[in-house]
């Protein structure tokens, strides 16, 4: 989605405004007004670079999914290349209803325990005395939370597949596990979505100011009431935006997922290549895009929960 | 101001001692064998330089602190080891402190509802505290729609929610610009002796805790330099730190002679010890000096500083020391910048320390 600029005065018109030399407007603006919108003009050129990289990346392809989304197949039967919502329809039914449900599920239940798991280890970043450990912690959640795709995929196959080095030292298959389904996604996911949770969450928790708690002390809560009453009232939206964030980063989770389970686990990101790469039928390209555009709904419904919620926060912690 | 009726002379101030305190961070040493006594519904200003261990002595009594040594007693009990949450004192913090999340009223019945108390209760309670603080239509409002001031009061309604035995003020004016500050200094302590709460004020003011205490302690290095009322610590201190950190002071060289020293010509009696050798300083205030305009006079009348009814004049004598004086505004305007006078002392004990380099 873009914005149509303010309208930003030329010198020339500036000059007319402000009654310069040749002409007087019967109402000059003010000289004070005038310097403003020059700033105001100054400071929208800085952000044309941002906006051009935001309508070339993502306007365009937003608009293609949702004009693609409402438009027939050219290999369909009748009405090729119309207005149709048969793409719509037929992307949150079925196999696909299947798909996406599971994907939310699976992005929500590994968000939540991300989050879960995230923020204590956060805490105990930020309350060390030892600030070597901070840093090697918070660096190595950096790599970690970018550690995907085929090698994350790899490395686990390695350890936790059916002939893991861990799979086999434990007897893991006697006792039910398998890395290719559901739950063993679930633990592939947290690998590199806890790490997320504890570089979101660290500046939040910084924010925390350790007078909140000695005041909560010093009317009579435990340390348990504090963070019942105090700590996480105040963190929630930022816990909130880091679910969302990790929402988001396992909604759209793809390799990994491609190369441990296949269409074992069903996940709308595979749907759609499945559906572009034509591996079960042909002319579904615009099903693919309709799917995608299943997906940005849902991005879209999350962020309207988050926004209102981390301006708040950001206050609070400012 | 307010006319609630809430707790006022019902609370019953406790009676707080640090005995030989001591605590050290590291090979800083922030309090070296503390010992003193606030009695009950008293108002105590810990007072003192950056560093001295005033702000540790305060949260050594919250328990927000450990000490090494030493005790920590409220009505004769030993505190050490009782968590923060269960020592019955209320604190306001230099920064507001309050919760953000919470209205001015959820902020000033927070204790109470971490005590179990029902709704209704903390309601009723959180709006008799607030007018008590002169606040009661911001009851809904939250921290960031409040004045520094306006946040400040309704901390102190919070500190006082659940009529803690010790009140305990760090540096609660500090953040607050002037006005404000004179204000609040006012109310915290019309509250404090409505309440009869024993109260315990760090700051590094001199004035607000001349203004505002019954009694002034003086930290140096965390050691109790002398603790008096302010208008003892002013006319008598017990040393040359605290004369010179408490108000105005002036330094005149002096010559030892015998028992006494021999200034401008005369000789003075030592009030307190005589320091056993090296060079020696009179130290006197302002208040104390008096000039009389003289054209063979000794001090050279070099600045004046316009304080409404006095005005204080800087001299200089031959050998380069300066000496401040206060006179009233009248008399000082016979005696102009770069005008000869002759410079007197009340015939009183003088105040004697080593000279400084």
């Amino acid at each position: 989605m873009t914005t149509a600029p303010t309208p930003v005065p030329t010198p020339a018109a500036t000059e007319m405004i402000s009654g310069g030399a040749g002409v007087r407007t019967a109402t000059p603006v003010p000289r004070k007004r005038v310097r403003s919108l020059r700033r105001l003009g100054g400071s929208w050129l800085a952000t044309v670079p941002l906006l051009l990289f935001f309508l070339v990346g993502f306007g365009l392809p937003a608009v293609a999914i949702v004009v693609g989304a409402f438009t027939a197949s050219s290999d369909a039967e009748a009405g090729a290349g119309e207005f149709t919502t048969a793409n719509l329809t037929d992307s949150v039914q079925g196999a696909y209803q299947t798909a996406l449900w599971s994907s939310v599920k699976l992005s929500a239940l590994t968000a939540l325990l991300a989050t879960l798991i995230g923020l204590p280890i956060a805490q105990a970043v930020v309350t060390s005395r030892f600030r070597a450990l901070r840093e090697a912690v918070l660096t190595a959640s950096g790599v970690l939370a970018n550690f995907g795709g085929l090698p994350l995929a790899f490395a686990f196959v390695a350890t936790l597949g059916n002939a893991g080095e861990i799979t086999e030292m434990f007897d893991l298959t006697d006792h039910g596990w398998s890395l290719y389904s559901f739950t063993g996604l679930t633990v592939v996911y947290l690998y590199f979505l806890v790490p997320l949770m504890v570089l979101t969450v660290t500046p939040a928790l910084d924010g925390l100011r350790v007078q909140w708690r000695e005041a909560a002390q010093n009317n009579r809560a435990t340390g348990f009431q504090y963070w019942r009453h105090v700590a996480l009232p105040i963190l929630f939206p930022s816990l909130l935006g880091g679910f969302v964030l990790l929402f988001g980063s396992a909604f759209a989770a793809y390799a990994t997922a491609a190369a441990m389970v296949g269409a074992t686990v069903p996940l709308i990101s595979r749907s759609i290549a499945d559906a572009l790469s034509g591996n079960v039928l042909v002319g579904q390209g615009n099903l693919a895009l309709a799917l995608s555009l299943d997906m940005i709904l849902v991005a879209v419904l999350v962020m309207a929960v988050y926004l209102p919620l981390q301006r708040r926060s950001a206050r609070w912690l400012s | 101001m307010s006319t609630t009726t809430v707790d006022k002379k019902t609370a019953v101030g406790a009676t707080v001692e640090f005995k030989a305190l001591r605590r050290s961070f590291g090979v800083t040493t922030a309090l070296d064998g503390l010992d003193l006594t606030i009695n009950p519904g008293e108002l105590v200003a810990l007072l003192g330089p950056s560093g001295c261990g005033k702000t540790t002595a305060l949260r050594i009594l919250a328990g927000f602190e450990s000490h090494d040594s030493g005790q920590v007693l409220v009505d004769g009990e030993d505190i050490t080891g009782v968590p923060a949450h269960r020592r019955d004192a209320g604190m306001v913090f230099q920064s507001y402190s309050l919760f953000p999340h919470l209205s001015a009223a959820d902020n000033v019945a927070f204790g109470l509802r971490m005590r179990g108390a029902g709704k209704a209760e903390r309601r009723r309670r959180a709006q008799e505290l607030l007018e008590l603080v002169g606040l009661p239509q911001h009851a809904d409002r939250y921290p960031h729609q409040l004045s520094g001031g306006q946040q400040q009061r309704i901390a102190l309604a919070r500190a006082l929610a659940l009529q803690p035995r010790v009140l305990l003020l760090d540096e609660p004016l500090s953040a607050l610009d002037a006005k404000v500050r004179l204000n609040l200094r006012d109310e915290i302590r019309r509250l404090q002796q409505e309440l009869g709460i024993t109260t315990l004020f760090v700051t590094h003011d001199q004035e607000e805790a001349l203004s505002m205490a019954d009694r002034v302690a003086v930290l140096r290095a965390g050691r109790l330099e002398q603790c008096a009322t302010p208008s003892e610590l002013y006319a008598r201190p017990a040393t040359a730190f605290v004369a010179e950190f408490v108000g105005t002071m002036s330094r005149i060289p002096c010559v030892r002679s015998g028992d006494s020293v021999v200034l401008l010509g005369r000789p003075f009696a030592v009030d307190g010890t005589l320091p056993y050798d090296g060079e020696l300083d009179v130290l006197v205030r302002p208040e104390n000096v008096g000039l009389t305009a003289s054209a063979t006079g000794p001090a050279l009348v070099v600045s004046a500083s316009f304080l409404g009814s006095v005005t204080r004049l800087t001299v200089r004598l031959a050998d380069g020391t300066e000496v401040k004086a206060d006179l009233p505004t009248e008399a000082a305007a016979a005696l102009p910048i770069g005008s000869n006078a002759e410079l007197t002392l009340p015939d009183r004990p003088v105040l004697v320390d080593r000279r400084t380099a």
